[in-house]
């Protein structure tokens, strides 16, 4: 019974909590992540497509150079101390593309710089890109296994 | 746990904000303030500890007090293994007392360093606590530069060092009373709603403080909490009433949402919090407020939430915690 009541404490608590709750603009994050998402897709096809008029490459190899070149510059910007406030600002409209892979490694490695190269830097360079890693490896297997036992290779 | 103080004082306190604190409208009540958090330092976590050993020697020299004449400080951080405290008392070589309650750490040193002088053993105790925004995101969060998008009912850490000097002395502001917080869960696990946390926690050592001194709320000009936060003071006030049929709302208030200015200063979403928050609130604002008889009675609240990343990520509920004390104008 002192359990129940317990819990039926902890329950009327729950509600006066959701009651105080703000309301989250969902939408409206949505929205520019949508948008500013889309601005990092359209740069990226213009730098492809300049890449291969001007270096005479094919559109493969144009897209490897504009994934470096948009790789660095978010590694660039993050060093330079704007970016975080960008992707707090764009949200998911930053994270999601390769802009927010870079972002993660450059900044875990101005972060841990302080504790060295190999506690620091070395062991926390991919604290939060190493999830990215590895369930991105996972699933690039799973579904090279599927597409294997479905399509025939 | 409430015990009464019969010759508890407090000679001095001194606060060091951050530039985050400094645009807040508490800047003119700070002793010091600084604009870089690295504070001339090589790392966020040599920072905390620089301003806390600089609020220690501005409690020093605010009181006219030289080293010889402390007995014993003690002192409490978030940082892992409260190091802020240790590399900041080094060089003064007061005998040390590390406490921790996360942003409880305040008061609780408050609270022992008072029953030390209550039992006479000792004259003069320091009671000093620190954070840093940016050595607390790093250490339980994510890493500063990355800036991860917060809902709005995260609350900011505060940046700074703060010391109180009580002493046997009489100098007019008597530590009268306090009650020992316990430590509850009401199944929270929101790290970035450290409001809806700590409010039982606050509401419980409220509730008993007063039954236990056989109170009312308005015996007290103002009761204020640590760092609930916009929507954590809402949630203290309604349930107060709801839990326990006492209104607080009009003389309560809390220094997470007093620190800064929630309406310009967007990045702190619901307010501050760690343990200087509280801290550098009642330290400056209060502390005058006392010393001009402004207000005569105070009940200070701080509030801790008890976790770690770990217990966060093995999905355990957060703990939390109150410590109280009554601070009165005497003569």
């Amino acid at each position: 019974m002192l359990l129940l009541g317990d819990m039926m404490e902890k329950k009327k608590y729950e509600e006066i909590v959701n009651k105080h709750k703000p309301t989250e603009t969902r939408g409206q994050n949505a929205f520019i992540a949508f948008v500013t998402g889309g601005l990092v897709g359209v740069i990226g096809q213009v730098l492809t497509e300049l890449y291969v008029g001007w270096f005479d490459i094919s559109t493969k190899d144009a897209s490897t150079f504009m994934l470096v070149t948009l790789i660095f510059l978010a590694s660039l910007f993050t060093a330079l101390g704007f970016f975080d406030k960008w992707v707090t600002f764009c949200k998911c409209g930053l994270i999601i593309p390769i802009t927010g892979f870079a972002h993660s490694m450059t900044s875990a490695g101005i972060e841990y710089k302080k504790e060295g190269p190999i506690f620091g830097l070395g062991s926390n360079i991919f604290k939060l890109a190493g999830s990215v890693i590895l369930y991105g490896v996972v699933s690039a297997w799973f579904f090279g296994l599927l597409r294997l036992i479905i399509m025939g290779g | 746990m409430t015990f009464q103080y019969r010759n508890v004082f407090v000679d001095n306190t001194s606060t060091v904000a951050g530039p985050y604190e400094a645009k807040g409208p508490l800047s003119k009540y700070f002793d010091k303030t600084f604009d870089n958090l690295y504070h001339g330092e090589k790392s966020w976590e040599m920072a905390e500890a620089k301003t806390l050993e600089e609020s220690i020697e501005l409690v020093l020299k605010k009181a006219k007090k030289q080293k010889e004449d402390i007995d014993v400080i003690i002192s409490g951080d978030l940082m892992n293994q409260i190091t802020s405290s240790c590399y900041s008392s080094e060089k003064f070589n007061f005998p040390f007392l590390g406490i921790y309650s996360a942003c409880a750490t305040s008061v609780e040193g408050i609270i022992l360093g008072s029953t030390f002088i209550d039992s006479g053993k000792v004259k003069n105790v320091i009671a000093s606590t620190s954070s840093h925004n940016m050595s607390s995101e790093k250490q339980f969060r994510n890493p500063t530069e990355y800036g991860a998008p917060k809902p709005k009912t995260a609350t900011f850490t505060a940046t700074g060092g703060a010391s109180i000097l009580l002493t046997n002395e009489n100098t007019g502001i008597k530590v009268e009373s306090s009650t020992i917080g316990r430590i509850l869960d009401y199944q929270q696990t929101d790290p970035l709603h450290m409001g809806s946390v700590m409010a039982p926690a606050a509401a419980d050592t409220i509730y008993r403080h007063l039954q236990d001194m056989n109170r009312t709320p308005d015996y007290y000009d103002l009761i204020l909490t640590g760092d609930l936060g916009l929507y954590g003071k809402e949630i203290l006030i309604d349930f107060m009433k709801t839990e326990y049929g006492i209104d607080i709302s009009s003389n309560y208030n809390d220094c997470g949402v007093m620190l800064y200015d929630l309406e310009t200063q967007k990045e702190v979403l619901a307010g501050g919090s760690g343990p200087v928050c509280s801290a550098l609130v009642n330290y400056s604002l209060i502390m005058e407020m006392l010393r001009k008889k402004k207000i005569k009675k105070v009940l200070l609240v701080a509030t801790g939430a008890l976790f770690s990343p770990t217990m966060v990520y093995q999905h355990e509920n957060i703990l939390s915690i109150a410590h109280a004390v009554s601070l009165e104008v005497i003569k």
